[in-house]
């Protein structure tokens, strides 16, 4: 992990090299966060993974989660690791959310990181957050006809009804 | 009517059919799962053939989706260790630590070393376990049925340590946050020492079974080889990656839990085709034995669990006479803890790779966010890359190698 000061150093090159791109920095517990603007986050990315002396090459992770009731709600997060000076350095885009049942958006990461392709679609899945220019943006663990976002801390837990042959008689129809 | 049926009869020929794609350029797409013993659970491929050949191949996962994430967040932070537990089922122990870790990362809670070896115990016996079933149902799906039952008599035995140690065979909740639930109890350390010895031996059995097979070498040599640094691009970790030649294992890159205690290697690969996938485990095995020795005779004295009341429960001969216990128990039991706000990704080296856990907590006694960087969902991307272009057989050689664990990848 690079420590506080490092941190501040690569969010000031950060912000030199890409402008606007830097939101914030945070350091707590050890775990250095670089906050980025949700329009740059691929030019983020790309300097922190192309320039020589940060190198953070490799995309250990994406994940998203949703902060409501807070604004912007939701966080799109990188786990970006350098493997040769063993630094990770954890990269959040914040989203907001845009409202009339449309979905946040952002630029996918693909390009840059082939790992990312399951994990952006794992995240579209979950929170519904539509990422631009992914080569094949499905649904990857629910159903394809399934609608809401389910890891969306507004949608309810157990909200699907368990089909047995008790019940079947209940939702008619249920084989079509 | 009789010449009509000559003429026809004349026409059927031996030779191929001259009009339309020759038989050996027609496609088929054809449906690979996802109840089929070959995917080790119940994961779906789209495979496009030609001939024997695969031209294509898409998974299609979320068969035993359970929403877990989901669950973890209904749950106090102690109550949620059984359900990461279940998500990959052959890594029960590594799912707890990372969870474990990640809070304890938020608490900022330090674990006593006891506890620390006690776990690095426990995650390799589980890593061994974990390798066994791996080994036994490749084999299985290559064709030995006789190294199946080896690995799952070997297996149970492991079991049988878990049974001892915690009560439980699978699932355990062993790990807990601050430390583990009980120290091990009499007599548990003689049997994981000759379960050691033991296991080392039997590993030269299972390489004389099948280092020597000319089936089996066949079958895994050279093929599925994909390169280190796409292997890189697409996140790939753990035996996969180590097998291409990288030695990159966290347990020696960023030691957590005092592995840096102990004197261990990592085995690598050089050609990077499904035989290092194969050798690679095999090797992990033997070094796991040797950590778990070193840790039983290096166990420090000392707490397993903290001795923080705030955050672990009190010891049960307290309740009877301390007030103060009564309360700290009754307050766990019932809120359990709460966390500062805060957010941590926390990596471990679990048997298919890193093995992550990120966790946000708001504040309060539940996590607003339980998620799981599970190595099988990641390294499933790299299948079609390994698959492509090679044989049907080679596919099932492959999937065998990558070692999916579909509950991690659906969670």
């Amino acid at each position: 992990m690079p420590d506080a000061t490092g941190l501040e150093l690569i969010a000031h090159d950060l912000g030199e090299q890409v402008p606007g791109s830097v939101a914030g920095t945070e350091h707590y517990r050890g775990i250095a966060t670089l906050i980025v603007d949700p329009g740059r986050v691929v030019a983020a990315l790309r300097w922190l993974r192309d320039t020589p002396n940060q190198a953070y090459a490799f995309l250990a992770s994406l994940h998203g989660s949703d902060y409501l009731p807070e604004s912007p709600r939701f966080g799109v997060h990188y786990e970006l690791l350098n493997m040769d000076r063993v630094e990770r350095l954890h990269v959040k885009a914040l989203l907001e959310e845009p409202g009339d049942g449309e979905l946040p958006e952002l630029d996918s990461c693909v390009e840059l990181f082939p790992t990312a392709d399951f994990q952006e679609r794992e995240l579209y899945d979950m929170f519904g957050i539509r990422f631009r220019g992914h080569p094949d943006l499905r649904r990857i663990l629910m159903p394809e006809e399934y609608e809401g976002w389910p890891q969306r801390r507004d949608f309810p837990v157990g909200g699907e009804p368990v089909l047995f042959t008790h019940n079947e008689h209940r939702t008619p129809r249920w084989y079509e | 009517m009789s010449e009509d049926v000559r003429s026809l009869a004349a026409g059927v020929t031996a030779e191929p059919a001259v009009q339309g794609t020759p038989e050996s350029e027609e496609l088929l797409t054809i449906n690979f799962g996802p109840h089929h013993p070959a995917t080790h659970g119940v994961l779906r491929l789209l495979v496009t053939l030609r001939g024997e050949e695969v031209l294509d191949a898409h998974p299609y996962i979320g068969y035993v989706h359970t929403g877990i994430e989901k669950s973890c967040e209904d749950k106090s932070y102690w109550k949620v260790i059984p359900l990461v537990e279940r998500m990959d089922y052959l890594a029960y122990y590594f799912n707890a630590m990372a969870f474990c870790m990640a809070v304890e990362r938020l608490l900022d809670e330090e674990v006593p070393a006891r506890a620390q070896y006690l776990r690095v115990i426990h995650c390799e016996l589980n890593r061994i376990h974990s390798h066994l079933v791996w080994l036994g149902t490749s084999a299985l799906d290559l064709g030995a049925i006789s190294i199946f039952w080896y690995c799952f008599r070997e297996r149970d035995k492991v079991l049988d340590l878990f049974e001892y140690s915690s009560g439980q065979r699978m699932h355990t909740r062993y790990v807990q946050v601050g430390g583990v639930i009980e120290d091990i109890p009499a007599g548990w350390a003689e049997k994981a020492l000759a379960f050691t010895y033991e296991m080392e031996e039997r590993v030269g059995q299972y390489e004389a079974m099948l280092d020597r097979n000319e089936i089996f070498l066949q079958r895994t040599k050279h093929v599925g080889i994909v390169p280190e640094q796409r292997l890189l691009g697409l996140g790939v970790t753990g035996p996969l990656l180590r097998a291409a030649g990288n030695p990159w294992d966290l347990r020696k890159a960023a030691p957590y839990s005092s592995y840096d205690d102990f004197d261990f290697r990592i085995p690598v690969g050089t050609v990077g085709d499904c035989y290092d996938r194969y050798r690679v485990r095999v090797a992990e095995i033997r070094e796991s034995c040797a950590i778990v020795r070193q840790a039983i005779e290096g166990l420090p004295e000392g707490p397993y669990i903290t001795t923080n009341r705030k955050v672990a429960l009190p010891p049960r001969h307290e309740l009877a006479t301390s007030m103060e216990a009564l309360i700290h128990h009754f307050k766990l039991v019932t809120e359990g803890f709460r966390v500062p706000p805060g957010e941590a990704y926390l990596p471990i080296e679990g048997p298919r790779g890193e093995l992550g856990c990120f966790v946000v907590a708001d504040g309060s006694a539940k996590p607003a966010r339980v998620h799981m960087r599970d190595p099988s969902f990641v390294n499933l991307q790299a299948l079609r890359e390994m698959v492509v272009g090679g044989y049907v057989a080679d596919l099932i050689t492959n999937l065998a190698m990558l070692d999916p664990i579909l509950g991690g990848i659906d969670r």
